[in-house]
């Protein structure tokens, strides 16, 4: 299967006109990528190079800061980081209190199902296998949306 | 000098020949569709990003191999991180030779990890031939007053 998606979509980004996305990959080609194809689909982004990062800006690092909270749609990120996976990353936000609500994408290079169950089960709202392109993003604000089609 | 239309076509015919002989695939057509009036050089910046990334992997993938004692958790760590870049940005081919290159990492092959190294270099060094080919006949199109066609 090339992605999955989770059971329940709380429409997360409904009434959000131009949703603020985190987009973190260790890769800065992919990154590049990731926020062009966001922003061509009137999306704010925000990227990060590794799970730490992320944790820092969505203010779940070692200085607690909630400035960001309300400001985060949705986040995107890679599986395969050093460091911390973007799966260690999925963990800790669905087990702040604050970031828990917020819907997290997993992306790889792998088709692995045990990797993407692993994920959608600690509540990634879809797992997208790269390359991504723009029907992907598409497929993806269509579902966060609730889109009828 | 080539009219404009004449170096259109030679852009066009250029472009299906690297398709058509799997040096680029359908990732690269994802690219140029993403470029737009806000990012003119989208396509550009993104290739020079692979290509700086390419060759510092290419160079660090070479000292590894030369180690007496080889770190192939480091290999695997880098020719992940080529086979990723090259397939975001469709240099099918070099792709190709890092899904052999990985395998021969884990078996902790050395001679397949050498072998490996000479075919991504020879691959790399083509797609990048040809993309700058491919770049300058796109710069004389702009430079003769043309518009690069898009399919």
């Amino acid at each position: 299967m090339e992605s999955g998606f989770a059971s329940s979509s709380k429409g997360f980004m409904e009434n959000v006109d131009q949703p603020h996305v985190l987009a973190v990959d260790d890769s800065d080609i992919d990154r590049k990528l990731i926020e062009k194809l966001l922003k061509n689909f009137s999306c704010k982004v925000t990227t990060a190079e590794n799970g730490p990062m992320a944790l820092e800006f969505l203010g779940l690092g070692d200085h607690q800061n909630h400035s960001n909270i309300s400001k985060v749609n949705l986040v995107i990120t890679d599986y395969c980081m050093p460091g911390m996976t973007g799966y260690e990353l999925l963990k800790k936000i669905k087990e702040s209190s604050v970031m828990k609500e917020v819907p997290v994408v997993i992306m790889s290079s792998e088709n692995i199902p045990n990797r993407i169950n692993k994920c959608l089960e600690e509540g990634a709202q879809m797992f997208m296998l790269k390359p991504i392109k723009q029907s992907d993003i598409k497929q993806l604000r269509c579902h966060l949306m609730n889109c009828r089609s | 000098m080539a009219g404009v239309p004449q170096l259109q076509k030679r852009l066009v015919d250029y472009t299906a020949s690297l398709f058509h002989e799997g040096v680029l695939d359908e990732q690269f057509n994802q690219l140029q569709l993403l470029q737009d009036d806000s990012n003119p050089n989208f396509v550009v910046e993104v290739v020079s990003l692979f290509f700086e990334d390419s060759e510092r992997l290419l160079n660090d993938l070479t000292k590894t191999l030369n180690q007496q004692d080889v770190d192939f958790n480091k290999v695997g760590a880098n020719v992940h991180q080529l086979k990723g870049s090259s397939s975001s940005i469709g240099a099918q081919r070099v792709q190709r030779v890092c899904i052999a290159f990985r395998n021969y990492g884990e078996e902790q092959n050395i001679e397949g990890c050498l072998k490996s190294l000479q075919l991504v270099k020879h691959e790399y060094a083509i797609v990048k031939n040809k993309l700058e080919t491919l770049f300058k006949l796109e710069q004389q199109i702009l430079a003769a007053g043309g518009i690069i066609p898009r399919s």
